[in-house]
């Protein structure tokens, strides 16, 4: 039986593969719709194609936030005001990129979409690369000293050679998984052109995803702590990576789209894995590190928490399932753009 | 500056920023919820309009609502992490609540209304704004549980050094919460009331769509004088609590440094002079404050320097009088702009009742147009009241705001930060201010050339995405 705090740990990892599941395609179309159609319409299918989702999908990473600042105070405290500078940068992404899909299609002055283009491909960058850092320092290592407190360098603990190849491979992997998305949901020649570029995004990212788990090989000590779960996920990320290449070229959209999506989680799944117990390693020490024990709350918070979750949660799913079913449809040429 | 002093300022600028948006969010949700009630149960396709002209400049306000929110949950563990482990095992779980219950609820609920009038039937396109709207009010609840904990902390123990729940039930049945969230909820209604209100007497000034906006000045007006009605007597049963809770807070926004005497006179304006602790020049109403504190003209209310001596006995040394000019001065400034919002809706209601209202009223309308600016200096207002108030604590007697902050982040980065934010909420502050007066420019009935295909009968939809 798992613990409360296991649950909690458990339930902010399912919160965190959620959200770059579902963000993760809304930030790639984000990105890409900035380098992909080739002209006005095509970009406006294309974040038009996200416009009944990025919201609730970014709702995610606030209940996972919530979720953490309930459950593991500690963890929330030392995460948030230890990587200051980073979050000011993705909140700073994630403001400009909300604002852009919504005020981009109210004027029409060639200036004015250029200013919200501008936000939406900066502001799909910030957030998946600096979070990818965050969760990469997270097995790495950061100074945390024994108030729990993180004092650490910009350049250096936080910004290295690691956490960066970390940011490019979830930025590269957002791309595709957004390309398959706008497969998934256009016509024609726009949804040719994605393909396209997902295949041709593939190679790239396999190699950097590939130098990636090296790296943590030799960086980290998760593969010594879990390693044999550890390599069966590794084995099941290139399994899926495969197999969305595979479904890519057989034009099975939505296998593939998938399959990018479970390569997201599973790399989402392997940092938490590989954490357990913990939740932040500390580079200063053994002792110093932050766990599930000693950055959580009481047992009654817990227990509270715990019912409405599990009450909420399906009914959550539930609708949220339920709106992807109402815009399932591709859009047309004639579709009414709101966005 | 300090770090401390630099993210005091943060806090208080997103807060008031954001606090723009979010009581517009809730009371035009609820308003064009009621407008779409009134399409789908007559069919006539002026409310249709309605929903959708006031539901373009509720979506321009809803998104700067929304991403000025992510930065309210991130602040409090970057700029005040030693709060964030005082007080997360209590203060936490609204947050997650709030984010589990209404947060998915609004989000997921407003996609479908932005983009599902084609969609789905006419019954569940109203079902999901009423979603948006019960969701952004259950979201101004549990914050505002949270809040209120501040306040008035209950429902917990103090255990290894922190503050930990031990009482769920009591966290949201808290006597604050029970005042505060009527008292916001209803202002929040009046806001969106004021905002029609406001851009209808633009309209019917210029003589446009005279007919359109007659009628939505009608509805608002009846959602305004309710709501505002309703925050004055939620005010004062707010006020009640205070002075059990919080007397100092009573006090200061009273300028009152010693015992009132007995009944207490309520001070309409006072020189007040922190310095030497005396107010001067006070022009006072007798009774008033007596029946503020307890619903009757009698009764004595406490003075700072008589509590300033309890809190020093009770937390030890130290300052415990909050800033008192601004306490006073924006707990007046609320009841100003709340009374004359009361004022406007009753005269409204009156040229209604009178059958008057459809006649030309330049005066009556251009008195109306400051209805755009009450709500929102009301609500920052209460807010400054509320939060200045509560100094120099955080959690009112566990912990003052100077042992809240993170100990860990430096003032060049603080200082970095408070740029950035401010410059977007600027821009984004203009950006508004634009597509406002452009979206009332066009009216109501415009044609939509932004968001309508070039053929708008053809009516073929696309095939299944995943076959």
């Amino acid at each position: 039986m798992l613990s409360l705090n296991e649950l909690w740990f458990v339930l902010i990892a399912v919160l965190f593969v959620g959200f770059f599941f579902l963000e993760g395609f809304d930030f790639g179309v984000g990105m890409q719709s900035q380098m992909l159609p080739k002209d006005e319409r095509q970009r406006r299918v294309m974040i038009n194609s996200i416009g009944p989702f990025w919201d609730a999908n970014e709702v995610w990473l606030i209940t996972g936030a919530g979720a953490m600042f309930a459950a593991f105070p500690e963890w929330y405290a030392t995460l948030f005001s230890g990587f200051y500078v980073p979050f000011v940068f993705a909140l700073f992404g994630l403001i400009l990129r909300g604002v852009a899909f919504e005020y981009r299609g109210k004027a029409q002055s060639a200036g004015w979409r250029t200013t919200w283009d501008l936000s939406i491909l900066i502001g799909s960058f910030l957030p998946p690369f600096l979070l990818a850092i965050v969760f990469a320092s997270f097995i790495k290592g950061l100074p945390i000293d024994g108030d729990m407190q993180m004092h650490a360098a910009f350049f250096g603990d936080i910004v290295n050679v690691y956490t960066v190849l970390a940011g490019i491979a979830v930025v590269l992997m957002c791309n595709i998984h957004g390309l398959l998305f706008t497969a998934l949901r256009t016509f024609g020649e726009l949804q040719e052109r994605a393909r396209k570029r997902a295949r041709a995004l593939l190679l790239p990212t396999g190699v950097v995803l590939l130098a990636f788990v090296i790296m943590t090989y030799f960086q980290t000590d998760i593969f010594d702590v879990r390693g044999a779960l550890l390599w069966a996920i590794v084995v099941l990320g290139v399994v899926a990576f495969v197999l969305a290449g595979y479904f890519c070229k057989r034009k099975r959209d939505g296998w593939a789209f998938g399959m990018t999506g479970a390569v997201l989680g599973l790399s989402v799944i392997s940092v938490f894995v590989g954490l357990f117990p913990r939740v932040m390693v500390s580079s200063l020490g053994e002792a110093y590190n932050l766990t599930i024990t000693n950055a959580a709350s009481g047992h009654y918070s817990l227990k509270v928490m715990t019912i409405v979750a599990l009450t909420m949660l399906p009914f959550v799913l539930g609708y949220q399932i339920w709106s992807y079913f109402i815009f399932h449809k591709r859009l047309s040429d004639k579709e009414t753009l709101e966005y | 500056m300090d770090t401390l002093m630099l993210s005091r300022m943060q806090f208080a600028s997103t807060t008031i920023f954001h606090f723009f948006f979010v009581p517009v969010t809730i009371g035009l949700s609820f308003i064009i919820a009621i407008m779409e009630t009134m399409y789908v149960r007559s069919g006539n396709e002026e409310y249709k309009r309605m929903a959708k002209f006031w539901g373009k400049l509720f979506l321009v306000n809803f998104a700067i609502g929304v991403v000025t929110g992510i930065l309210q949950e991130f602040q409090f563990g970057m700029n005040w992490s030693d709060y964030s482990r005082f007080v997360g095992d209590v203060f936490g779980a609204p947050l997650a609540v709030e984010a589990l219950l209404a947060f998915f609820l609004e989000s997921t609920f407003i996609g479908i209304w932005i983009f599902g009038w084609d969609k789905v039937s006419k019954k569940i396109h109203l079902l999901s704004i009423w979603f948006v709207a019960i969701g952004t009010t259950l979201s101004a609840f549990w914050i505002l549980a949270a809040n209120s904990f501040m306040q008035h902390p209950v429902g917990y123990t103090i255990n290894n050094g922190r503050a930990e729940m031990n009482d769920f039930l009591s966290l949201i049945t808290n006597g604050q919460v029970l005042v505060e969230f009527p008292h916001t909820v209803l202002g929040a209604f009046a806001t969106g009331a004021f905002l029609i209100i406001g851009v209808s007497a633009i309209k019917l000034l210029r003589k446009q769509d005279v007919s359109f906006f007659q009628k939505s000045f009608k509805i608002a007006a009846i959602v305004g004088i309710i709501s505002s009605i309703g925050v004055a007597f939620a005010g004062h049963w707010q006020a009640q609590y205070l002075v059990k809770t919080q007397p100092m807070k009573m006090a200061a926004s009273e300028g009152l440094w010693g015992k009132s005497g007995d009944p207490a006179p309520w001070t309409v304006v006072a020189n007040i002079d922190p310095e030497n602790m005396v107010s001067t020049h006070e022009l006072k109403i007798p009774y008033a404050l007596s029946f503020l504190s307890y619903s009757k003209f009698s009764g004595e209310v406490k003075g700072m320097n008589e509590l300033q001596a309890e809190y020093e006995q009770k937390y030890g040394p130290g300052n415990y009088i909050p800033p008192v000019r601004t306490t006073f001065w924006s707990f007046r400034i609320m009841i100003a702009a709340g009374m004359a919002m009361i004022f406007i809706t009753l005269w409204a209601v009156y040229l209604m009742w009178r059958k008057k209202f459809d006649q030309p009223n330049t005066r009556f309308m251009r008195i109306c147009l400051s209805g755009l600016l009450l709500p929102p200096i009301a609500n920052t207002a209460g807010w400054l009241m509320t939060e200045f108030g509560r100094q120099p604590w955080t959690v009112f007697g566990l912990m003052t705001t100077e042992q809240s902050i993170s100990p860990n982040i430096t003032a060049g980065q603080v200082l970095f930060s408070l740029i950035t934010f401010n410059g977007i909420y600027a821009a984004l502050f203009i950006v508004l201010i634009y597509l406002f007066v452009k979206v009332i420019k066009k009216g109501p009935y415009a044609i939509d050339e932004d968001s309508h295909s070039t053929d708008p009968y053809n009516k073929k939809e696309g095939h299944h995405a995943l076959t």
